[in-house]
């Protein structure tokens, strides 16, 4: 039955990731976009990895695909369509889409994947483990790296967004010192 | 796929007996889906009608009190009608999306409901990530939200979308912090577990201070998240019309009309759930009796439901700058602060246990 689940879901997910390229509708491209992530999410469901199925619900369909929907919202009238590419841009891009899929392909073709008999299921308590284990097999440096990383980009935006009054205000100042 | 369906065994035993195995789980899944949705098509509406009995309370009037004894067929007759009444739309929607939103929204709102343990037996998917689950899953539905508001090619729908959209991104998180708050005392993120953690007192006791203030964080983030007054700026009828659903009418409008009162239960669970020790009984008084666990679940959710309700019809509307610095200066800052303050309290083992 899970055979049978899982080719309905890839059939799903190609279906959509065709049609999200093909729409000339921004805001429909959008939501097929949505329904490719809902279905890798479902892969992940079916291999029960749930932890990383959720992580891909809340990040991708919660929050990357809802921060498009706004972009969309706020440049896109509803009668707009998108305009056709020039045919020399066509032919560049499908270029490096089949270069693309060639590299993809000869790496997996290149590993021999052995079918795990007795899966289970993955719980966040490993996961957490896993992620503060110093040991070997730990990944405390990669964490510790994009925490350090997330950090900095959340500094970034706020002085992105506030840049033009920090600076007004050192202005002020500037200027009450030097009238002092 | 390791489904637990611990629904009625017997169910279960059956048809395992007569159908061969993939036959017989595909039937069963189907059939417990069949049934949630007609049991919380009908409970939603009688939410829909308790609101109107509370509301008239309030307001000092007698409330719905024609069709049936004392006016408790009227929510059904309202359903009836918004099933007949004919499907209209604007002329340059985007037909498809238009269709599509109020799917969104009913279904995330179903899905959530799935993985709640009405008693230790009555659970129909206990996942190992449960709670986290249910944070994912609501995040969808503002997506649903959005797309009514946009592609009904309406400017006071699309306002509407759009306040709901940064309301709804805004408190989910003060959600998911306040519930992480309460995963530090119970160490799991399945529900099953977590009730099973507050056998040795609702959570809300065993974290004291913390857990009370946690409570309240998510009372008042819940509440926004479900775009419900006093945080009810999508659908202001004095400056939007309707909000995000002006557009439509039918059976369209009533899948958002019931997806609003089906998210309003599903906080109200997850709060009886996370703090209030779900199907458990106060001090174990029907330990004996297991199956009185729907009842007092049940019960539980709906005083918070009329909880909900009170903040409803007691607290006037927020102005949308004065919900986004209620969210990001006070309730997050205090939720940060508060989750150091619980995971100490949990690791010098200062929690109360009865």
């Amino acid at each position: 039955m899970e055979r049978y689940i899982f080719y309905i879901v890839a059939a799903i997910m190609i279906v959509f990731a065709i049609a999200a390229v093909n729409s000339r509708k921004m805001m429909r491209s959008v939501i097929y976009l949505l329904f490719v992530l809902m279905g890798v999410a479902g892969i992940f469901f079916l291999i029960d990895y749930n932890f990383l199925a959720a992580i891909q619900l809340t990040v991708y369909a919660g929050g990357i695909i809802v921060l498009m929907i706004f972009s969309v919202l706020l440049v896109h009238h509803i009668e707009l369509e998108m305009e056709v590419a020039k045919t020399s841009k066509r032919i560049l891009t499908a270029i490096a889409s089949l270069i693309g899929i060639g590299i993809f392909l000869i790496t997996i073709y290149s590993y021999n994947f052995n079918v795990i008999e007795n899966s289970k299921t993955t719980t966040t308590a490993e996961i957490g483990e896993k992620l503060l284990n110093y040991g070997e097999g730990g990944f405390v440096l990669p964490f510790e790296v994009i925490s350090v990383l997330l950090l900095a980009v959340m500094i970034g935006a706020i002085v992105i967004a506030k840049g033009k009054k920090l600076e007004e205000k050192k202005l002020e100042d500037g200027r009450q010192e030097s009238e002092v | 796929m390791n489904i637990s369906l611990g629904i009625t065994k017997t169910i279960h035993d059956w048809l395992f007996s007569v159908m061969p195995e993939g036959l017989a789980s595909i039937t069963e899944m189907v059939l417990i889906a069949a049934v949630y949705l007609g049991v919380f098509a009908v409970f939603g509406l009688y939410l829909v009608l308790l609101e109107r009995k509370v509301a008239a309370w309030f307001q000092l009037r007698m409330g719905p009190n024609r069709v049936g004894f004392k006016g408790l067929l009227q929510t059904l007759a309202d359903a009836l009608k918004l099933v007949s009444k004919e499907l209209t739309g604007t002329e340059k929607a985007d037909k498809f999306l238009y269709n599509l939103a109020p799917y969104f929204v009913i279904i995330s709102a179903l899905m959530a409901l799935a993985v709640f343990p009405f008693t230790q037996e009555f659970q129909a998917f206990d996942i190992n990530i449960g709670i986290f689950f249910l944070i994912a899953i609501s995040s969808i539905g503002v997506i649903g939200i959005l797309l009514g508001g946009w592609s009904s090619n309406n400017k006071f729908a699309l306002i509407g979308a759009m306040r709901s959209g940064v309301q709804t991104i805004s408190y989910e998180l003060s959600v998911g912090l306040s519930l992480l708050t309460m995963v530090l005392i119970t160490g799991s993120l399945q529900l099953s577990e977590i009730v099973e953690v507050q056998k040795n007192g609702w959570l809300i006791v065993q974290g004291h201070i913390p857990a009370v203030i946690a409570f309240m964080i998510f009372m008042i983030a819940g509440t926004a998240e479900t775009n419900r007054a006093p945080f009810d700026m999508v659908e202001a009828e004095s400056e939007l019309g309707a909000g995000f659903h002006t557009e439509y009418s039918g059976m369209k409008f009533a899948y958002f009309f019931l997806a609003e009162f089906i998210n309003m239960f599903i906080i109200s669970a997850i709060a009886t759930t996370m703090f209030f020790g779900g199907w458990l009984s106060p001090f174990g008084i029907t330990e004996s009796l297991p199956w009185l666990g729907v009842f007092w679940f049940l019960g539980k959710t709906l005083v918070i439901v009329i909880l909900m309700m009170w903040f409803r019809w007691t607290f006037p509307r927020l102005r949308i700058d004065q919900l986004l610095t209620l969210e990001w200066k006070y309730l997050l800052p205090i939720n940060l602060v508060n989750i150091v303050v619980m995971a100490f309290i949990v690791w010098q083992n200062l929690i109360i246990q009865l």
